[in-house]
């Protein structure tokens, strides 16, 4: 027997959980995010894109932490861009930053709490939900040990508990898997699924074989655009035993971006 | 809350009669959570055999509870670890305030003739505090706070309340010892009109600049020539008590104006 969990039984009155239209972000003074049309809903989905493509920039954007410089970005049915209150919208999400900075001599579970108080939790649900978080990306031993003591996988595993404390609708997850074992990422694949039954997952990596693994979609974007977006399966059958990769879906994901390029400088 | 369950299924529920379906069973423990009358009656209709049983449970619960760690005691300096953080964050910028009000005190001491230098510098005490308050250098995890409901201005607002109530009675012993004392009004109104400021200008350039700015404005413009003239400005007679006043709720009221910029940010 499936637990049905209340976001499922809640009645949705909007169709995305991330919707953007045109959306334009800056990083800095260059437009790292120009023009992106994107729409995602519950599952998870694994955002490709090769170095400087606008990932981290895009990412942000949806984390309400850089401002949209133009077009249109609602999550979870409220908007998002130029004033509107964040407040509705960061109470569900979940969001670990690339570089992930961290308090060193707070306790796991301590800057846990933290976070969660700072998602304006229940008080009283925060000590259950910490340690559930905790438990979820398997760091229940170190779970009262200082932040500075932790190795870089049990930290990036610290960064998603953080994340995922809040049982956000909508998780931001920019590079989860940088610093962990095989082991782990085997994990981190299975929590995904688990999340991505629920809510809007969107994770950022290098790895095509962990999108190919854990998700149920594929973003791939290239200097701020969308340039494709599918199942894995579908990113498998783009490419052909003439494009550089050694599994199906990475000759997909070069010859895609080959295609793409062609098509620019023509 | 659910119908009373008859005395005769209380009593089967109690045997733990097998013929009791499932959703019986389920509705009258529903109910006896939250009917104290249902639980006594319960209590009467048990056997002896779970009676034994129940006092074997608590009796095994006594001990294993004796044995376990006993629970922490709360302690005085068991602060939430928040303020603890941001207490430890921000002790040398106090500290490296008061050295340098203490600095000033000496040299006023020993230089009579210069106008009171802690009343020169009294306005800029707390800035450095509320840069290091609101400062991507000084909150590594400034990118996690930056995407929480909590970040604003009201967050703001806490940490830099933080900051003056560590600063103020430093200024103040400073400002009282001494020959020439400072006028109170004179040394708190500008102190807390250039928070306000800096809160203002840092809603459009990042706090951290905006205190650094408004140090270096004041420094050369005012701090500078007073020091070259051996004249108190204009500024920091009696007189101006009542314009600093009135700055200062003004700036406070075009900063909860600006409220939304610090949700984002451009304000670290």
């Amino acid at each position: 027997m499936r637990t049905v969990s209340t976001a499922e039984t809640a009645a949705t009155i909007h169709p995305w959980a991330i919707h953007a239209q045109a959306l334009r972000v800056r990083a800095g003074r260059h437009l790292a995010v120009d023009g992106l049309d994107l729409s995602l809903g519950t599952g998870v989905h694994g955002l490709l894109g090769p170095n400087g493509a606008g990932k981290t920039t895009l990412i942000r954007a949806l984390a309400t932490v850089a401002k949209p410089a133009g077009g249109k970005l609602t999550l979870l049915g409220t908007p998002v861009d130029g004033r509107a209150d964040l407040r509705p919208a960061r109470r569900a999400l979940g969001y670990l930053p690339q570089h992930f900075g961290f308090y060193p001599r707070f306790t796991v579970r301590e800057f846990v709490a933290y976070m969660a108080w700072l998602k304006e939790m229940p008080k009283a649900d925060v000590p259950a939900a910490t340690q559930r978080a905790i438990d979820r990306v398997g760091l229940a031993a170190k779970a009262d040990a200082r932040l500075k003591t932790l190795s870089g996988g049990m930290l990036r595993r610290a960064g998603i508990a953080q994340a995922i404390v809040n049982d956000p609708q909508l998780l931001l997850l920019d590079e989860p898997t940088v610093g962990l074992d095989p082991e782990q990422r085997l994990d981190l694949r299975e929590l995904l699924r688990d999340l991505g039954t629920d809510a809007c997952v969107l994770v950022s990596t290098h790895l095509v074989e962990d999108v190919v693994a854990a998700c149920t979609d594929v973003v791939l974007v290239n200097e701020g655009r969308l340039l494709w977006q599918g199942a894995p399966e579908a990113l498998g059958a783009q490419g052909d035993a003439g494009h550089p990769g050694d599994s199906p879906a990475e000759r997909g994901y070069s010859a895609l971006l080959r295609r793409h390029r062609a098509e620019a400088t023509r | 809350m659910t119908t009373h369950p008859t005395l005769g299924e209380i009593d089967r529920y109690a045997a733990g009669e097998p013929g009791l379906d499932e959703a019986t069973v389920w509705s009258i423990e529903v109910h006896l959570e939250g009917c104290a009358d249902c639980r006594a009656r319960l209590a009467g209709g048990t056997t002896a055999a779970s009676r034994t049983l129940i006092t074997e449970v608590a009796a095994a619960l006594d001990r294993e509870i004796a044995a376990g760690p006993t629970p922490r005691a709360r302690a005085f300096f068991r602060t939430p670890v928040r303020q603890r953080w941001f207490v430890a964050v921000l002790l040398p910028w106090v500290v490296m305030a008061a050295a340098v009000l203490g600095t000033a005190a000496l040299l006023t001491h020993s230089l009579p003739h210069l106008p009171s230098i802690v009343l020169l510098l009294a306005p800029l005490a707390p800035l450095p505090g509320v840069a290091a308050a609101w400062s991507r250098r000084t909150d590594p995890a400034w990118e996690l706070i930056a995407g929480t409901p909590s970040a604003g201005l009201t967050m703001l607002l806490r940490r830099t309340a933080v900051v003056l109530v560590l600063v103020i009675p430093v200024l103040a012993a400073f400002g009282a010892v001494g020959a020439n004392r400072a006028n109170p009004a004179l040394m708190l109104l500008p102190c807390l009109a250039f928070t306000a400021a800096t809160l203002l200008l840092g809603s459009f350039v990042g706090v951290a600049r905006a205190a650094i700015g408004l140090m270096v404005a004041w420094a050369a413009a005012v701090v500078a020539p007073s020091l070259a003239t051996a004249e108190l400005p204009v500024l920091l007679t009696p007189a101006a008590a009542g314009p600093w006043a009135l700055g200062t709720v003004a700036l406070a009221a075009l900063t909860l104006l600006r409220a939304g910029t610090f949700r984002r940010l451009t304000s670290f």
